[in-house]
């Protein structure tokens, strides 16, 4: 039984990137999408490290489409984030026993 | 072979500040009449939903905060309160309403129980279905 | 599965996203029991937005969709009418006038009911918000 968790802000916008990775179990994925994929950048020091915390208990995922949208470049992400597309997510929905937005 | 599920109602958000709070309180209250096996999660800002004594009129809103101490009416029976949200904003269960239902032995007990972080993350991992407002 | 929209058009991009999904979802094979829109998420339905020509078109792409694929969206009745969505019977129902119904096709107003039921007969069930 495992949970897939969704972040759609930036984790300097919200506390929602946090929140989630502080509920999330081992086995559970974490997903960010929209303003969420800022979480995603290695660079910011302080975020890329709460995301990699969370690894490898948990899988985490960015959505593509959103990080190109804003100009992230895949290299920027976080190693061993596995970047997905939206059949992608719907395949993360479908292979977790729930999802929770963490909005 | 039963179809009743487990609901979870998370709650991060203080009220007013946006309606999130107030719709899904009727949610909630809809929801009760198909009997499922519901839960509400308070934490985060959420915590902020339940604390007593809440005077609207200067803002112009209705005040629905007495509506959460009718759950119980609606056979809701499980809030659940996060210790470390409450004590992160300096806030202790003294500062919440008091919410109650009847149990079978038609006595009125509480409905709030505190629980800390990683009680509140096994209680998410057992619902088959979790609302997010 | 069931999708659940919290947020209207073009102002959150959660109606784009959960549109980008519904759709990924259908092209999987996947049933979509129903999209439940909430909150502001009502604004979806209204059929007299007018979107730039160069932009995409929130609402048709979910008219579209729907047609398309038989989904069923419904808009939440106490959602849409604290925003001023309303279809034929509650246009008259309130006495709006003639041609204040502003529903789109492919929705329909229903009660908060339909997302519990969503909930309890989609085996997933996924928030699209704020």
């Amino acid at each position: 039984m495992s949970t897939l968790h969704t972040v759609n802000k930036s984790p300097f916008d919200r506390g929602s990137l946090a929140s989630a990775l502080a509920h999330a179990l081992p086995g559970d994925a974490i997903l960010l999408i929209e303003d969420g994929v800022v979480g995603a950048r290695a660079a910011a020091q302080k975020t890329a490290d709460l995301v990699q915390a969370a690894m490898p208990a948990c899988s985490l995922y960015v959505l593509g489409p959103d990080l190109a949208a804003r100009g992230i470049p895949v290299t920027d992400v976080v190693g061993g984030m596995t970047v997905v597309d939206y059949a992608g997510f719907v395949d993360l929905v479908a292979g977790h026993d729930r999802t929770q937005a963490w909005l | 072979m039963s179809d009743t599920k487990r609901f979870l109602y998370v709650n991060r958000k203080a009220p007013h500040g946006t309606v999130y709070a107030l719709e899904s309180l009727e949610v909630v209250l809809i929801g009760a009449a198909f009997e499922q096996d519901v839960s509400l999660a308070f934490l985060d800002d959420g915590v902020f939903q339940l604390i007593k004594k809440q005077v609207t009129t200067g803002i112009g809103v209705k005040n629905f905060a007495p509506t959460y101490r009718a759950l119980g009416d609606y056979d809701v029976k499980k809030v659940f309160v996060e210790r470390e949200s409450l004590e992160e904003r300096g806030l202790s269960e003294d500062d919440l309403m008091a919410i109650t239902h009847e149990n079978d032995d038609e006595e009125d007990v509480s409905s709030v129980e505190i629980v800390d972080r990683a009680r509140m993350a096994e209680i998410m991992a057992a619902q088959d279905v979790i609302l997010s407002f | 599965m069931a999708v659940v929209v919290n947020e209207g058009p073009y102002t959150h991009q959660a109606s784009d996203t959960a549109y980008q999904f519904t759709k990924a979802a259908l092209e999987k094979g996947h049933e979509i029991y129903r999209v439940f829109f909430y909150h502001d998420g009502v604004n979806n339905a209204t059929r007299l937005t007018v979107p730039p020509q160069d932009e995409r078109n929130v609402q048709k792409n979910w008219s579209e969709l729907a047609e398309k694929h038989g989904l069923d969206m419904v808009v939440c009745i106490a959602a849409a009418q604290r925003r001023g969505i309303l279809d034929d019977s509650e246009a008259k129902r309130h006495g709006k006038g003639e041609g204040a119904a502003n529903l789109a096709p492919g929705f329909r107003i229903s009660g908060l009911g339909q997302l519990i039921e969503a909930g309890i007969q989609a085996d997933r069930l996924v928030v699209f918000g704020d």
